[in-house]
């Protein structure tokens, strides 16, 4: 599975929805993952990929990962997974 | 219904080893927030904290004492004994059987539950020492002070995460405004400064690497303290009969639920609490001169904080002063709220309202009189302490100089 199919598959999971219906454009605010479901998913996204992903929920637009759409946490994670390698 | 007094304080954090100590630090506006010292430290994302330094167990505590103790219960008799030392008291007879304490504490004894987690998962020992029960059990700290001072009344602990001191208060605040104690002695005491409790509120990723920066714009989370703070609550009239220094006195409270969300605040249970506590107390809102913010330095916290004591206050809010003295000693959890009412008590009896330190630059949305980074002579006549916490459960107190 791809770094894209596996992201995909975690935000699915955490939206309730089938990976099919969630689209590269889609923020998570548009499938409805809150705060916890966010945090929940990054977790899931480390565990998966074995990395550290830098995100501190006080301040989202600081850190270096993006998290605005489901296309940018896709590229932060293929950026991460290569720095960490 | 009875006043109550508060005739005796005491206290351990990061700040000092007594109220005096802490007293003055807040009044430097002193940072005890520093490098954490544990075990396995290099694991943790999270390397600061306001933890207790030069702390010995031995010398306050005989051998078969430490061995009972969790370093929780050890703080909270530290602070014990500094407030009832001050009130004067001596607990026989008919006051001691009806006087009792009432802590706060989120993790209970958390150094214990770590310690021995590791023996038996880490080094896969098959056997703990006899005490692991009696010294991690949340009620621990509570039942030794009952013990050490012979208090035989209503004893209990409270916990309700970072509000369970201001509940604990509130708690003995009502026990004796009703008759029901003359005398209980209340507060909190936190230790989670261990490698799993740090790895615990890491996972949320809601603290700071850095440091504490209540209402500040570039605030980036809270950092952990530990620590306690205890007082004697006592009945007016027998303070009064008995010639006791009163330090303030407790005038209301008032304890909301949010009924909403597990880790997100509400500006509403937060402004019920806040405006129940001036009903309580029968006071009006322009009679607030300082408020010791719940004030934890995270996004969320803060501006909600600020939103509602906007809507309770109106343009009064603009008048008074809040601080946030978690940025010196840290968030103490359970334990802050007691920690935290000693900002109070100086504010009303020194006329020192404690600073938010670290604060760098104006947040829109925490637009009040923050004390930002130096202390401030004032008089004040109410005082409010704020408490918010996971789980939206709340508890606002209100002290009166007397």
């Amino acid at each position: 599975m791809s770094v894209k199919d596996k992201v995909i598959a975690i935000i699915a999971d955490q939206a309730v929805l089938e990976p099919s219906d969630v689209s590269l454009e889609n923020t998570l605010e548009d499938l409805g993952i809150d705060s916890l479901g966010l945090v929940e998913s990054i977790f899931a996204i480390e565990e998966a990929f074995d990395i550290s992903v830098p995100f501190n929920a006080n301040e989202p637009s600081e850190s270096d990962f993006d998290i605005s759409s489901v296309s940018s946490i896709i590229a932060g994670i293929e950026k991460l997974i290569a720095e960490q390698a | 219904m009875k006043r109550v007094v508060i005739t005796g304080a005491g206290t351990i954090n990061a700040l000092g080893q007594t109220v005096a100590e802490t007293y003055a630090a807040m009044k430097e506006g002193r940072c005890g927030i520093g490098p954490l010292e544990m075990t396995d430290v290099d694991r943790l994302a999270i390397k600061i904290g306001g933890q207790v330094k030069g702390f010995e167990a031995e010398g306050r505590f005989n051998r078969q004492q430490i061995a009972l103790y969790d370093r929780f219960t050890q703080f909270a008799l530290v602070a014990a004994r500094e407030a009832i030392a001050q009130s004067g008291l001596e607990f026989s007879g008919e006051l001691a059987a009806k006087s009792g304490v009432v802590l706060g504490t989120s993790g209970g004894g958390m150094q214990t539950l770590d310690e021995n987690y590791r023996s038996v998962y880490e080094e896969g020992k098959n056997r703990v020492h006899p005490f692991v029960v009696p010294k991690l059990m949340n009620n621990a700290a509570a039942s030794h002070i009952s013990m050490e001072f012979n208090l035989k009344g209503p004893s209990f602990t409270v916990a309700t995460a970072c509000a369970s001191s201001n509940h604990a208060m509130s708690q003995a605040f009502q026990l004796v405004r009703t008759g029901m104690a003359p005398v209980m002695i209340s507060g909190g005491t936190e230790s989670m400064l261990c490698f799993g409790g740090i790895k615990a509120w890491e996972g949320l990723r809601v603290m700071s690497k850095d440091a504490c920066r209540p209402f500040s714009a570039n605030r980036n989370g809270m950092v952990q303290g530990e620590g306690a703070g205890v007082f004697v609550f006592e009945d007016y009239d027998h303070a009064k009969a008995r010639g006791a220094e009163i330090l303030a006195e407790v005038i209301g409270f008032a304890m909301t639920s949010d009924a909403s969300d597990i880790v997100m605040p509400s500006k509403q249970g937060a402004a019920r609490a806040i405006s129940g506590a001036l009903a309580d107390a029968k006071i009006n809102a322009e009679e607030v001169g300082y408020i010791n913010a719940h004030g934890t330095g995270t996004a969320a916290n803060d501006k909600t904080e600020c939103a509602a004591v906007a809507d309770v206050f109106g343009p009064h809010a603009d008048n008074l002063m809040i601080s946030s003295t978690k940025s010196m000693h840290g968030h103490l959890i359970g334990g802050t709220g007691a920690v935290e009412l000693l900002a109070c008590i100086m504010a009303l009896r020194e006329g020192v309202i404690a600073p938010t330190i670290s604060y760098d630059e104006p947040d829109p949305e925490c637009a009040l009189d923050v004390v930002p980074n130096e202390a401030r002579d004032a008089d004040v006549t109410v005082a409010l302490s704020n408490a918010f916490a996971f789980g939206g459960l709340n508890a606002v107190l209100a002290l009166r100089k007397i």
